[in-house]
Parts: C-alpha cells; structure tokens; sequence
C-alpha cells in the first residue's frame, strides 16, 4: 500500500519534473532571440539617421557615411531574383497541383526539395560558373540568378500547396459552365489562391534579402553608386559579413546598423505575409 | 461521343495517304476542336517550368562536375582523405575541412535536438493556446535573422563571451580532458558549435511540434484515461512520433552542414584537425566562401568548386534521408 503510493508519488513528480524541463528549454531558445535583438537595436541605432539611407560609403579609415547604394543594390538584387523566381516558382506549382498527379511530377515534387535544402553557397558557385565565367566578370545578375535559384523551391511548393487548397467544386462549377481548362485555373483557381501564392512568394523574397553567401562571388559588392546590372553590385548583406570583419570600429557600429536595417527591411515583409495571410483568414 | 477519325479508318484502312491525312486531322482536332488549344498550351508551358526545374538541378550538379574536372583528375578520391590543404603548393586534401564540417554539425545537433524535442513537447503537449502561438512565433522568428547577422552576433557578442568567461572555466573545471585544452582564443570550433545550435533549432522544434500534433488524440486520451501521467502520455506520444523527429534531426543536420556565413565569421577559419573545442576549424561552406575569390590559379579555383560539388552530394543525401523518413511517418499516421 505504501510503496504504491511511494510510486504513485514518484511518478507524479517525474511527470512533474519533465513537464517543466520542457518550459526550460523553451525559454532557453528564446534567450539567444532577445539578446541578438537587445545588440542589434541597441548597437545599430547610434549610426541610424538619414545619413545612412542617402550617403555614400566613405573612403577607407574616414568615420560616416552611409550605404544608400547598398540598400538600393538589396533591393535591386532581390528583385532580379523575383523576376527569375517568380514565374518559375508559381508555373511550376500550378503543374504541380493541375498535371503533376505522375511519376514526372513527383520527380520534379522530389527535387524541389533537394534544391531547398542544397546550401545557399552552393548555388552561389553554381551561379558562377554558369554566368561569372562565361562573361568574365563579377555582376548582379549573377548574384540576381542565384537569389531567384533559391526562391524556386518555396514559391513552387507554397503555390502547389495553396492551389491544392482550393475546393475541387469551384473548379467544377467552371468546367461545368463550358469554361476551358486553362481559363479556369488562371481565372477561379489561381485567382481564389493568390493570397496564398502571394505569402509564398513574400516568403522567397524575404529569405533572399538575408542571403549573404551566394553574393559573395557573384555580385561581389561595390564601393560606388550603381545600378548597372551587369555591374558588380552593393548590398547590405555583403556590407555587413565586410565590416564586420573589418579592424575599423566605426565600420563595426556601420555592420550593426545595417544589419537593423536588414532585420527592419524583413520584418516589412513578413508584415506584409501576416496582414495578407489574416485578411485571407477572415474572408473565409 | 462520336469518333469520326475512327470511321475514316475503318473505310480506308490501307491507302497511305489517306492515313497520313487523318493524323494530320487527329492533331488538327486535338489543337483546335472546341476549347483544347488553350489548354494545350497551358499545359505545356506549366510542364515547361517544371522541366526547368528538373534541369536546373542536373545543371547545378554538371556545371560543378565539369568546373571541379582537372581537381577531379588529378586528386581523384585522395580528394578526400588527404588532409593536407595548402593553395600555396596546389595541394588540395579536404580531410581536415570534413572533419570540421561533420563535428561542428554534430555537436550542434547535440545541444540543439534535446532543447528542440523539449521545446516541441511544451508547445503541443503542455502550453495552453493562448501561449502556444506566440511562443512558436518567437522560436520561428530565430529562423528569419539572416545568417550574417547571426555572424556578426557572434563576432561581437557570443565569442568575447566565449573567450572571457566559458573558456577560462571549462579549461579550469574539465581541463583534464582533450576537448578543452589550449588558448582560450574564442574563435573555434566552440563558437561554431553554438551558433550552429541556435540556428538549427527552430527548424527542429518547429517540424517535430507539427509531428507531435499530428498523432493523433485518441493516443494521448487511451493514455491519459489508464492513469499514465502526463509524461507518460508523452513518452507514447514521443514513441509513434520517433521517425518524424529523426528526419527533422536530419533537415537540422543539412542545414548545419551547410551553414556558411555565421560560421565562417566565427569558426576561426584553419583548416587543421584538433580534438580541442577551443582551436580554429573550417567547414566545407566557410572554405568556399572564404577562398573562393581569393582562387587565383585554376587549380585552386577547381578544388574549391569540388568542395562545393561534394557538400552538394552530401545535403542531397541527408536531404533525401530526412524526407524519407518524414513520409514514413506520415505514411503511418495516415493509415492508420
């Protein structure tokens, strides 16, 4: 009698115990979050004024100047890579979802996971060998293609997932009225799933604009304004892994600012992803 | 329905020419009868991107293959267990940079999978809803810092403290063993190991929460009813959801393997093998993206795309691994 109570006990308090563990590690993961973020704001806000977005970088050893070029270059890069991304991810998903119930499309299922879990830097070699040596030179669209190789496989999954989850009868309801196929996917189908296609497709953007690897060697990074494509081109992350490095604490405190910038220019687009994908959630 | 084709056939059914003609007829209706053009073509340009897709992964592993080829020739598999890596006198063995790339990815998922299954039981088993969603919000969060920036938290925060205070007093506590000997320099493979673990947890936790909710209730309730405690129910839970957490240890382990750019600013970049957790090591990711335009014979420029060829090859195989395992358990869980 008592020793089964003793178990009863026991077992209680392990049960107890465990429980709680698992609110320590929770917690634990949250303490790196915090501190990244206290350094991040608290470091990058000392050089954040207007400065930072419109000048120039200043020439090695001179304290100020900003990064103007590097925040148009992010925004430069990231949009070459959607223009690349983009329509492959949505039309290769749109197959996926409509066509791809085959052996083909599960291979083509099976390697888009492959390329979302192949390193980004390998696809930053990858993007130069392919566009750097051929035309000898550094550029951002080399770095541009490599982005947009990156977002393919989370905007081709979102898009196949989001379509997938449009009811079959909204489909039938078209083909039923004598509607082709074809306008019916793109009129009813991919019209009733952009919200979601949208998200996927913010969500490709967003992880773009963080990459720093595979624009190492691609679009390198440029001390001067430019917007030539076929240029090497500035950008914050590059900026960033660069002063880091760098012995001169003033381009230091410059690496924290921009990578607040950075953070600050992300969580715009995931705000974005949240607004649309609440407003997707209330008209349901 | 009817078939005119067919009986065009059946009237002619050995003139040529006539045979000829109704192919041209059958792709003509198959173009242009009623609305199948459009649809023709929808398809075929949907099917287009998804070839490209196909192709664009066989390009990457060819284009690698034929930039690594003199590499490949002359080192062949030496390639790999050599452990001598010096651009100065073209010799290029990556042992000592796989070494470091599977230990540091290692020890990684070491700290991280115990704290991520922890994490993942609190968030489907123990919190309430109302603490669910934020908490699995903040822990996802860390998966959207960019790496770089992770990198420069580390430069500036994580190895400083590394070097003033945990080194000092594991070589002063646990000196004794091989692992913490040495000069508390703070850039090594300890720095890497850390911020190799915190960036791999939420991937982790946020995949085996979402196998851990997909057991279904009725296990937990059977459980729960027979007078198991909570822990009890979860260890059946922890049971069903085994193969499900294995492969989300595996996607940890492909993306700590190819981490580049945290790693690269914190990892102390030699390419030496050292059983101390305080010496500098490489990666295979930090090699490429330290060296890379530094490569200024061909040789070396080769070398460093073999590299890249092989730690393709090796997060494909763990990729693949992992999804395996994932299906089977949602293979599982489905039939039942």
């Amino acid at each position: 009698m008592t020793s089964s109570k003793f178990f009863h006990i026991k077992r209680k308090i392990t049960s107890a115990v465990m429980m709680s563990l698992s609110l320590v590690a929770t917690l634990i993961a949250v303490i790196p979050l915090i501190l990244i973020f206290y350094y991040t704001i608290s470091k990058g806000i000392t050089y954040l004024n207007i400065d930072f977005f419109v000048a120039m970088p200043k020439p090695v050893g001179e304290a100020g100047g900003g990064m103007a070029n590097a925040i148009v270059g992010t925004l430069m890069l990231i949009g070459i890579g959607g223009a690349i991304g983009i329509p492959v991810g949505v039309m290769s998903g749109t197959y996926l979802s409509e066509f791809g119930n085959n052996k083909f499309g599960a291979t083509v299922r099976f390697l888009t996971d492959v390329l979302s879990g192949v390193p980004s830097i390998v696809v930053g070699v990858v993007a130069y060998t392919l566009v750097v040596v051929p035309m000898k030179h550094f550029s951002a669209f080399a770095g541009g293609i490599a982005l947009g190789i990156l977002m393919i496989p989370t905007i081709t999954r979102t898009t196949e997932e989001m379509i997938k989850l449009v009811p079959h009868s909204l489909r039938e309801a078209g083909l039923a009225l004598g509607i082709p196929k074809w306008k019916t996917t793109i009129l009813i189908v991919l019209k009733t799933a952009w919200k979601g296609i949208a998200t996927g497709i913010l969500l490709g953007l967003s992880r773009a604009a963080g990459e720093t690897a595979p624009l190492l060697f691609t679009a390198l990074g440029n001390r001067f304004w430019s917007t030539n494509v076929m240029q090497p081109m500035a950008s914050l992350t590059v900026y960033i892994y660069d002063y880091a490095k760098s012995p001169f604490e003033d381009w230091n405190n410059q690496a924290w600012t921009a990578a607040l910038v950075l953070i600050i220019m992300i969580s715009m687009l995931s705000l974005l992803f949240r607004i649309i994908t609440r407003s997707k959630f209330k008209t349901k | 329905m009817d078939n005119p084709e067919i009986d065009i056939n059946k009237e002619n059914p050995k003139s040529k020419k006539n045979s000829l003609s109704i192919l041209w007829a059958r792709l003509f209706k198959k173009l242009f009868s009623s609305h199948n053009l459009g649809d023709f073509i929808f398809e075929r340009l949907t099917l287009l991107f998804a070839v490209l897709v196909f192709l664009l992964v066989i390009l990457m592993g060819y284009e690698m293959y034929v930039g690594s080829k003199i590499s490949i020739d002359k080192f062949g598999w030496s390639f790999l267990t050599n452990s001598v890596w010096d651009p100065v006198q073209e010799i290029y063995g990556a042992l000592p940079i796989i070494y470091g790339t599977i230990v540091s990815s290692f020890l990684a998922l070491v700290i991280s999978v115990p704290l991520s299954i922890g994490i993942a039981i609190f968030l489907s088993e123990v919190s309430p809803d109302w603490l669910e969603k934020p908490l699995s919000f903040l822990v996802e969060l860390l998966a959207g810092i960019p790496s770089v920036v992770y990198g420069l938290w580390g430069i500036f925060v994580l190895v400083p403290w590394i070097r003033n205070d945990v080194e000092p007093f594991l070589s002063e506590h646990l000196g004794f063993l091989p692992f913490f000997r040495g000069a508390p320099y703070g850039f090594g493979m300890l720095a890497a190991v850390l911020i190799l673990a915190i960036m791999v947890l939420p991937i982790i936790s946020s995949i085996s929460r979402d196998i851990l909710k997909s057991v279904p209730q009725s296990q937990r309730e059977a459980a729960l009813a027979l007078g198991a405690t909570r822990w009890q129910s979860t260890k059946i839970v922890l049971k069903d959801a085994k193969s499900g957490i294995l492969g989300a240890t595996m996607l940890g382990l492909g993306r700590a393997v190819g981490e580049t750019m945290a790693v690269t600013m914190v990892i102390g970049n030699r390419a030496v093998i050292s059983p101390s957790l305080f010496d500098p090591s490489y990666t295979m990711a930090s090699v490429i993206a330290n060296e890379f335009t530094e490569a200024t014979s061909e040789m070396y420029l080769s070398a460093l795309i073999q590299l890249a060829l092989v730690l393709f090859v090796l997060t494909i195989i763990i990729n693949a691994f992992a999804k395996l395992l994932v299906w089977s358990m949602e293979r599982k869980l489905g039939t039942r």
